[in-house]
């Protein structure tokens, strides 16, 4: 199947006018400290560094390297925290959380401007996913806060005490909802510690805990880089480590925590198969591919970067795909109808830059559409990769980009092997109108998610997490909720 | 059963299509439409969106009180729709019942604006070929340029998909040099399968626009089922080089609903069906609306609505 031929009689060259969602709704201030015990303070590492728009490169604010006393200072106001926290009766506990979905909500369009402001990701993204997913999480666990003893019949279910969570840069809000909402709801106290390049909606969630009157020390917020995580991972007053973010880090927490009887939770890597076969919906299944590996940039650990096709196919969903990515606008992640957004940090766009280059060194054939990148900031265009083997690092390792590898298959058990050939295991997808092979195919796709004619859809009611070297534990409904309770029945 | 005539400008018979007429997943296909239901077109985009949306329009009076002075105002109206602005174009077609087809054919000769004339048992489709054909042939001998024709619902979801066929074929033949629009009239349908398989079927019968609904039953053109004829559009361009046209028509009468109409054109078959040659929409109440929206855009200030004709 061929591409479109050019236009031939005249039809109107329409193009969109700018159309930019106001920031003057979000004011951030010039420097952020530490929040610890209810309270906003200066690091006493008296380190400071800045958060910049991945979009423009311009500083947004200056944030706080919390160093090894800062770490203890807010392990420490957990600790005290936790006491009264887990004290309230759950009814109560349910009241704040409640209160904190609300004020999300409430203070939706600021927090969405923002979290497209410091991560780069467009605002329809943050605006229709990032944000509501985030409030629904609160929303949820509220609901569960005084019913733990039905979700654990007999179990006596008590709280673990300091959880330390350390969140990643692809969805910065919506990651730490994930982790604060049923840390709280099970009557748990929180250090988190968010990504470096993305701290500022952390930050101004700590204006939402003081505007829900949360009590002192539920929550503590401490910002920095790498090594303020480690020292957190290090720290011996802690209960409950929670990470989400790469695999290499994830194994490192692991190694730390050997022997130390701290539970842990670790959300990392993947590489996921969105397998079509034949007879699919085959123009949704074409959105359903774009929307695996583009949406937020391709920065998520569930995307669907390795497209396994069914080869009768292959022609026609090749010439629908370029077709498509024809039509995604890239650029100003505030413009309300921008597609593809900024790169994180450079130093993922480098990353990104030396896999794809590896792609095309090991013989892979790259397309990308024609696509004008913005001079300043960190780009990528839409990447896709075709006669790629199974062999080839754009096939095995994370990109964590927009680039796709396509690989072909003959027939559903070839097309199992395939998907499970990977370290990872996520995620995946799985486009066909027949039932039947839906859930044969579930059954034997080794991933923590198996998505049916739909990709990166998520619920709070509903357990997210890997199997192999993409980690253990779940995130969501009442499997995620064991993760932040001990047992006493 | 007869078997299908190939007229000359059926392309390829319907058969060999057969085993590519796929399947549309309804959830999907409808979160596509709300996301581009959500574009934001602003300040020139708008403008140019709205001049383009009156050139598109079909002007349509289908009642049964239709009298010759009600389609003389109608004409009038496509004609020249602003009388203020005479820099607003003229709309694409009026649309009316055959026995007033001579009467708009006297009003807008030489104006550009065609006439559109529905036929074939409008808007049930349930009479004998015979006369749906004839009917058809008496609309373009009264002076309808194009014809809007419906299928027959009841074959079709019995099953006699070749009779469908067939009845398209016909009145294709008989509408000459006309230009004919197949109705789907996709709220009978039940499933975007079924509006897909429709789709493809008339198309391939000689169809040179689809077209969504009559307009008498609900619901009529919806975002997601013209997405789904638009994709069908495509496939069938794609495959055969063939152009046809896509009619929304029904429910439609905001200048914003019809502006979502554009972007889903727009984002599925590009800049080539951005004309009036390719796209329209059935419409009454929309054009006033398009035509305050204008003034706005124009004046900064909205105007009432007394402003504005009522024909």
């Amino acid at each position: 199947m061929a591409e479109l031929e050019p236009r031939t009689d005249g039809g109107l060259e329409w193009t969109y006018a700018p159309a930019p969602e106001s920031r003057a709704i979000v004011s951030f201030e010039e420097r952020y400290g530490l929040y610890i015990g209810g309270e906003t303070i200066e690091p006493r590492s008296g380190e400071w560094f800045t958060s910049i728009s991945p979009a423009s490169e311009e500083p947004l604010a200056e944030v706080a390297q919390a160093g090894p006393e800062d770490v203890d200072a807010a392990v420490g106001a957990a600790r005290s925290g936790f006491a009264a926290w887990s004290e309230l009766r759950p009814a109560e506990r349910a009241k704040y959380l409640f209160r904190i979905a609300r004020i999300i909500q409430e203070r939706s369009r600021e927090l969405a401007v923002a979290e497209s402001l410091d991560g780069g990701k467009p605002i329809k993204e943050s605006r229709d996913v990032d944000l509501p997913l985030a409030a629904a999480h609160f929303f949820y666990h509220a609901g569960w806060a005084d019913k733990l003893e039905y979700a654990f019949p007999n179990r006596r279910p008590q709280p673990l005490g300091v959880a330390a969570q350390i969140i990643p840069w692809n969805f910065p809000l919506l990651m730490l909802a994930w982790k604060v909402a049923p840390a709280l709801a099970c009557g748990n106290s929180v250090v988190l510690k968010p990504a470096e390049t993305t701290p500022l909606t952390a930050l101004l969630f700590a204006d939402v805990c003081r505007q829900a009157e949360l009590p002192a020390g539920a929550v503590n917020i401490i910002t920095g880089d790498g090594s303020t995580g480690a020292e957190l991972v290090r720290h011996a007053g802690i209960d409950k480590v929670a990470f989400t973010g790469s695999t290499e880090v994830g194994k490192a927490i692991q190694r730390e925590l050997a022997g130390r009887g701290v539970p842990h939770t670790l959300e990392l890597g993947g590489k996921a198969a969105n397998i079509v076969f034949e007879d699919c919906a085959l123009d949704q299944a074409i959105e359903g591919i774009v929307n695996g590996i583009y949406f937020n940039q391709g920065h998520v650990c569930c995307a669907g970067s390795r497209l396994l096709v069914q080869e009768s196919i292959l022609e026609p969903l090749l010439g629908k795909l370029r077709n498509r990515l024809s039509t995604l606008r890239l650029g100003d992640p505030l413009d309300k109808n921008t597609d593809i957004g900024a790169i994180n940090s450079r130093a993922q766009l480098d990353r990104i830059t030396e896999l794809v280059a590896s792609g095309e060194a090991e013989g892979a054939e790259l397309y990308q559409p024609a696509c004008e990148l913005p001079e300043r900031g960190f780009w990528f265009p839409p990447t896709v990769f075709t006669n790629v083997a199974q062999s080839f690092r754009i096939a095995q390792e994370e990109i964590f980009g927009p680039v796709l590898s396509v690989m072909t298959f003959r027939t559903p058990a070839e097309a199992v092997d395939k998907a499970n050939n990977t370290a990872y295991g996520l995620s995946a997808g799985v486009w066909t109108e027949k039932g039947s092979r839906i859930l044969w195919m579930a059954d034997r796709l080794r991933a923590g998610v198996v998505w049916a004619n739909t990709f990166n859809r998520f619920d709070p009611a509903s357990p997210f997490g890997g199997y192999k070297e993409s980690g253990f534990g779940r995130e969501g409904g009442r499997h995620g909720l064991e993760a932040y309770l001990r047992f006493e029945g | 059963m007869e078997q299908a005539t190939t007229p000359a400008r059926t392309v390829e018979p319907f058969e060999p299509r057969l085993t590519r007429i796929g399947a549309v997943d309804a959830v999907a296909l409808e979160a596509r439409a709300a996301d581009l239901a959500k574009r934001s077109i602003k300040r020139g985009s708008k403008l140019e969106a709205l001049d383009l949306i009156v050139r598109m329009i079909d002007l349509t009076t289908l009642e049964g009180a239709d009298t010759p002075g009600k389609v003389a105002a109608l004409c009038a109206k496509a004609m020249r729709p602003d009388p203020v602005d005479t820099s607003v174009p003229s709309v694409a077609a009026v649309c009316i019942y055959p026995t007033l087809a001579g009467e708009a054919r006297r009003r807008v000769d030489g104006s550009g604006v065609h006439v559109a004339s529905v036929a074939t048992a409008f808007p049930s489709g349930q009479s004998p070929i015979a006369i749906k054909v004839a009917e058809a042939r008496a609309a373009v001998e009264l002076g309808a340029d194009e014809v809007d024709m419906v299928i027959d619902r009841g074959a079709f979801l019995s099953g006699r998909h070749a009779e469908v066929f067939d009845q398209i074929v016909k009145v294709r033949e008989a509408c000459g040099p006309a230009h004919l629009k197949v109705i789907l009239e996709t709220g009978e349908l039940g499933t975007y399968d079924a509006v897909r398989r429709a789709s493809l079927l008339a198309m391939a019968a000689g169809a040179d626009f689809i077209k969504t609904s009559t307009g008498k039953i609900s619901p009529a053109a919806t975002l997601p089922v013209t997405l789904c004829m638009l994709e069908a559009i495509r496939d069938v361009h794609v495959e055969t080089g063939r152009v046809v046209g896509m009619k929304p028509a029904g429910g439609i009468r905001h200048s914003k609903q019809a502006i979502q109409y554009l972007c889903v054109l727009h984002e599925t078959l590009g800049r080539d069906w951005l004309t009036p040659q390719r796209f329209r929409f059935g419409a009454s109440s929309l054009l006033n609306d398009v035509l305050m929206q204008i003034r706005t855009q124009k004046t900064g200030v909205y105007e009432s609505p007394d402003r504005f004709t009522v024909d």
